[in-house]
């Protein structure tokens, strides 16, 4: 287990320090069953929230799971559960 | 089919100035952009001066997503980029966009990107570093990061040799226009003014230990001691002359009409520097003679030897003719593979403008057998300028700008 919980607005904070915000998408609105491309995030994107997380949370994330996941609300689960 | 290679956009960044009139305007007045270092404390550095681009907050022209992943300098040459593009007003097009490529030097990359990654990696292990270090601390970095947003999908590269790089991405662009392109963004835009850019280099020995501004590069002076490192630089438009004409390009600034590029022999072998015959081979490349140039800008490196170096090549190609000699980057510092871009820059400014931009803060030794144009701008009609570039290790390049006044094939309505 990480040593705290992710909420959903911590989440909300890292993506955008870590990879910006899209032109158009509000990150403070309905997000976490959004894929990520749709809010403009690529793999490297989503790789480096991984490494923004780890840092943070002191929780490693597995990479064929971090590729499993496809939305925000799946990032959450999968880090809360580590 | 046409082979002339013309510049129709120009963008700029640096220490006295970012965009290109502003640059321009303090550079014919001889206002200086070298000052203490800003963006570290260099307190306990034994040298303590930089060119930085002043008030440069990124936000204000790049979107969000880009700023995670971008070095400061890459972050400047977007916006150079998009400057230059938006002065040749080129929109972007799905049909030319494989005909439209990039080509930038660099001599570092994005070490401050680099630097703090690497104390992450270093300091608390690889699971710390993250993943857009995979791309911003390279020395392709900003070819990628300019094609990516400007949709150049055509050719594509990075030059590689120091100041010298400034003239050979030009040159690169101008093989890329023989080989078909229509359009090349080129140039160079650098900068490392953080600890590690600082120690790397400082072991040089060519940086300045003097704490004014005003006396700290001070090339071809007897007073020189080497010179202010700074950032910044320029990405020109590079165009086809004729694909320039078939799109109706608002202006042309002049032609890259000659290039040439030679290597200093091992030290020991008993030769002379080639710096030299890369001015001779640029002269032939254009098919010009010595006496149909008007001014050169001079790569003026702060570091005695290198300086006669230099004078005596420039007296050597142009005999006893005075031929006006300046080095605007006295008030800027040297910027690495973006200073000789922005020489080319502004020589073609000074082509458009008939006035040659002064050397700062220098009074020529008479050592340098050359007409140095120190203190103030020198008007004078310009058609053509040579523009001399040295990278460390033995990089020597020049490159001759002709003024689009003398280009009888373009329609008046193109000039300017």
């Amino acid at each position: 287990m990480p040593q705290r919980t992710m909420e959903p607005g911590d989440l909300r904070r890292i993506l955008a320090e870590s990879a910006g915000v899209s032109q158009g998408v509000d990150l403070d609105g309905d997000i976490f069953d959004a894929e990520f491309p749709e809010l403009g995030y690529d793999s490297i994107a989503v790789m480096e929230m991984a490494t923004r997380i780890t840092s943070e949370y002191g929780v490693a994330i597995d990479d064929d799971e971090l590729w499993e996941a496809k939305t925000p609300r799946h990032l959450l689960d999968l880090v809360n559960r580590s | 089919m046409s082979t002339r290679s013309v510049v129709t956009g120009i963008g700029v960044a640096a220490p006295n100035g970012l965009g290109t009139e502003t640059y321009w305007a303090r550079t014919r007045a001889g206002v200086s952009g070298i000052g203490p270092v800003a963006n570290f404390d260099a307190g306990g550095y034994s040298s303590r001066l930089a060119g930085e681009v002043p008030g440069f907050e990124a936000e204000e022209y790049l979107p969000s997503r880009l700023l995670p992943q971008t070095d400061r300098m890459t972050r400047l040459a977007l916006v150079a980029a998009e400057q230059a593009l938006a002065d040749a007003r080129v929109l972007p097009s799905d049909d030319e966009a494989l005909n439209r490529g990039v080509v930038t030097a660099s001599s570092a990359g994005g070490f401050e990107f680099g630097q703090r990654e690497l104390e992450r990696f270093f300091g608390k292990g690889p699971e710390f570093m993250g993943a857009y270090m995979s791309f911003a601390w390279f020395y392709a970095v900003n070819t990628g990061q300019i094609s990516i947003r400007n949709g150049l999908k055509g050719p594509g590269g990075v030059l590689v040799s120091d100041q010298a790089g400034g003239l050979d991405a030009i040159a690169q662009a101008r093989r890329q226009l023989r080989r078909g392109s229509s359009l090349m963004v080129c140039g160079g835009v650098d900068g490392s003014i953080c600890p590690w850019g600082w120690v790397a280099r400082q072991t040089s020995g060519r940086f300045s230990t003097d704490d004014d501004p005003a006396t700290a590069y001070l090339p071809f002076d007897s007073r020189a001691a080497g010179h202010v490192p700074a950032e910044g630089g320029a990405i020109l438009v590079l165009e086809d002359a004729e694909a320039a004409r078939r799109r109706g390009a608002p202006q042309i600034y002049g032609e890259i009409a000659g290039y040439a590029a030679t290597f200093d022999p091992r030290p020991g072998s008993g030769r002379g520097p080639a710096l030299r015959r890369a001015l001779e081979g640029a002269l032939a490349d254009a098919g010009t003679a010595a006496e149909e140039i008007d001014v050169v800008f001079a790569d003026a490196s702060g570091t005695p030897e290198l300086d006669l170096v230099e004078a005596e090549a420039i007296r050597a190609v142009f005999g006893d003719r005075p031929v006006p000699v300046t080095a605007p980057k006295t008030m800027l510092g040297r910027m690495d593979a973006g200073a000789a871009s922005l020489d080319v820059a502004a020589a073609l400014l000074a082509i458009r403008d008939g006035v040659i931009p002064p050397t700062i803060n220098v009074r020529c030794s008479d050592r340098y057998p050359i007409d140095l144009v120190t203190g103030a701008p020198r008007p004078a009609p310009l058609r053509s300028a040579l523009v001399v570039a040295r990278g460390h290790g033995g990089f020597n390049s020049a490159v001759i700008v002709r003024g689009a006044a003398t280009d009888t094939t373009t329609p008046p309505n193109a000039r300017r």
